[in-house]
């Protein structure tokens, strides 16, 4: 069945420049694996693809059950060149939490 | 120094120039800390104080710090509280005697010595710098810093810990400097306490990362925390970060007694997360952390054990923030309500841009969002959403160009657009907008050996 990433993570989203940085927590660490094998940079630039127009990066942090996506060309230029309400990429973090992964029941 | 302390305790006071007024206070009456750090510096900071500086060579750093100090001097100077703040901003040595007036005011002279850390102000230098080869090349486009030379405000380079060691170790009770990194001013304190070496390369991370937890504030006590924010207990109360280190370089994060917020792995995880890049090289002047060796524990409510930390060789290059006029913006805004406010927004939207067009106006970017519908999360948003019963939207147009004049006529084109355009709007009771210059940071890097921090000790 699908599941909201909003059920099985929480999030924390910044700048730096004109690229966003989304950090994705496992709720709970027997989640985490999922996290790794479902969403993927590929998905993530899928999931952004109206929103940025640069590529997508994953770091993987196991020790804090973290993922944390950078998304290149994410900010309209960012800082203060931006004309976004949100130039410093703040909510990022909650858009990816709207992507829907494939959970086994 | 007789004996190193067995613990140093560092509180966060200010995540930022304008950060809650009443923390740094709280923070020193609360319960023992040792040292206060504030952090008053974002990227486009400098280039506004460089600004007044220019028209009063006695200004140029956070003023605000200032009447901090009025305020928690007394207590800093009773209990002896250490104080690290980049408040000097491009003038550290007036943000320094302004300090002195007030310890003078408040009586405290011969009591209190300020360290002032200079030596990260190269705009005085940039052509010598280009000259002999510093191109200046910015990170993100690798353009040299000659093409916008003509248009610098101010560049400034990233100074580490180093020098607020050295003031400590002079006897600073107070340290005011320009650019230092945000975790510097956490690093420092604990380096001079515990005399790490500055090539303990596991523990100049471990305290790099204690900086990074704290320098953002309540953003690791419970602030900005999307886990479970509904049951975070107290939050108008809400109790900023401290850092309680050991000398071998793991540490805890907590908070004062009966203040509000909530420190646990989860608010923890957030603030380690924010503004990452590759987490296994977080650079700083003063070495690399590795973020993904860092260990997490909950020994007790409001308190995160931080261990294992693991560190690199610093690099040879200092990271510089130039900042340069880049040209104008606008932002305007109007409100349509029910029904299909959206349907309304977008129709003016589309006006608004034709007459743009039809005038001739030439912009770099005109950028409109749907504020309630999709100005945040795209199209995201509007998945599964009856769209025609959005209450109401505030449609957001901003426009951005190289020159003024383009822009000075699109903040006319709003408010007409209340009796031409479509029905059911309001919300322009502020007038039409304002052009704003546009301040653009460019990143950069600089050898090392290019750059001299000084300190200097003043006696208040």
């Amino acid at each position: 069945m699908k599941q909201r990433l909003v059920d099985l993570a929480h999030a924390r989203s910044g700048d730096k420049g004109d690229t966003a940085n989304i950090g994705l927590i496992a709720l709970k660490p027997k989640y985490y694996p999922l996290l790794v094998k479902q969403v993927t940079a590929a998905r993530v630039a899928r999931h952004f693809k109206a929103m940025i127009n640069g590529p997508v990066e994953r770091f993987e942090l196991p020790n804090l059950y973290a993922l944390n996506f950078l998304l290149h060309g994410a900010l309209d230029g960012g800082g203060t060149i931006s004309l976004k309400t949100d130039a410093q990429g703040k909510v990022f973090s909650t858009a990816l939490l709207r992507m829907e992964i494939e959970v086994r029941k | 120094m007789t004996g190193r302390p067995a613990t140093v305790r560092v509180a966060g006071g200010q995540g930022f120039w304008g950060d809650w007024l009443e923390a740094p206070y709280r923070q020193v009456t609360g319960g023992p800390v040792d040292y206060l750090m504030m952090d008053y510096l974002a990227e486009v900071t400098m280039s506004i104080l460089q600004k007044q500086k220019s028209r009063d060579p006695a200004r140029g750093y956070a003023v605000d710090f200032v009447t901090q100090m009025e305020r928690i001097l007394p207590t800093v100077v009773e209990r002896g509280i250490k104080v690290t703040a980049n408040a000097g901003g491009v003038n550290p040595r007036a943000c320094a005697m302004a300090v002195v007036a007030v310890a003078r005011k408040l009586k405290l002279n011969g009591k209190l010595t300020i360290g002032v850390v200079t030596g990260d102000d190269l705009l005085g230098r940039l052509d010598g710098l280009i000259a002999r080869g510093h191109d200046l090349k910015n990170l993100d486009t690798g353009r040299p810093l000659k093409d916008v030379r003509d248009k610098v405000l101010s560049a400034n380079a990233y100074l580490g810990a180093a020098p607020v060691v050295a003031a400590l170790q002079r006897g600073a009770h107070v340290v005011i400097t320009g650019r230092v990194t945000d975790t510097g001013l956490t690093l420092g304190p604990l380096m001079h306490a515990f005399g790490w070496a500055s090539d303990a390369w596991d523990r100049i991370a471990a305290g790099t990362v204690a900086g990074h937890i704290i320098e953002c504030g309540a953003q690791c006590s419970g602030g900005n925390c999307l886990y479970d924010w509904q049951r975070i207990p107290d939050m108008a109360n809400i109790g900023y970060p401290i850092v309680e280190a050991r000398a071998d370089g793991s540490f805890d994060i907590v908070k004062h007694p009966r203040t509000g917020g909530r420190i646990d792995i989860a608010s923890v995880t957030e603030q380690l997360v924010y503004e990452m890049g590759d987490p296994r090289a977080y650079i700083t002047p003063d070495g690399v952390a590795d973020f993904t060796t860092i260990q997490l524990s909950q020994p007790s409510k409001d308190k995160v054990r931080v261990s294992g930390v693991r560190g690199k060789p610093a690099t040879d290059k200092l990271k510089v923030s130039v900042a340069y006029f880049y040209g104008y913006k606008a932002v305007g805004t109007l409100v349509y309500a029910w029904p299909d406010a959206l349907e309304k927004a977008k129709a003016a939207d589309r006006i608004l841009r034709q007459r743009l067009d039809d005038l001739g106006l030439e912009f770099e970017a005109i950028h409109t969002e749907f504020v309630g519908a999709d100005a945040t999360h795209g199209p995201l948003a509007l998945k599964d959403v009856d769209v025609a019963e959005i209450p109401e939207v505030q449609l957001r147009v901003g426009v951005r160009a190289r020159d003024e004049a383009p822009v000075d006529r699109f903040t006319r084109e709003i408010a007409p657009l209340i009796l031409n355009g479509p029905p059911s709007v309001t919300g322009f009771a502020g007038g039409r907008p304002k052009p704003e210059e546009i301040v653009a940071y460019w990143p950069a890097l600089i050898d090392k050996r290019m750059v001299q921090p000084a300190v200097e000790l003043i006696e208040a």
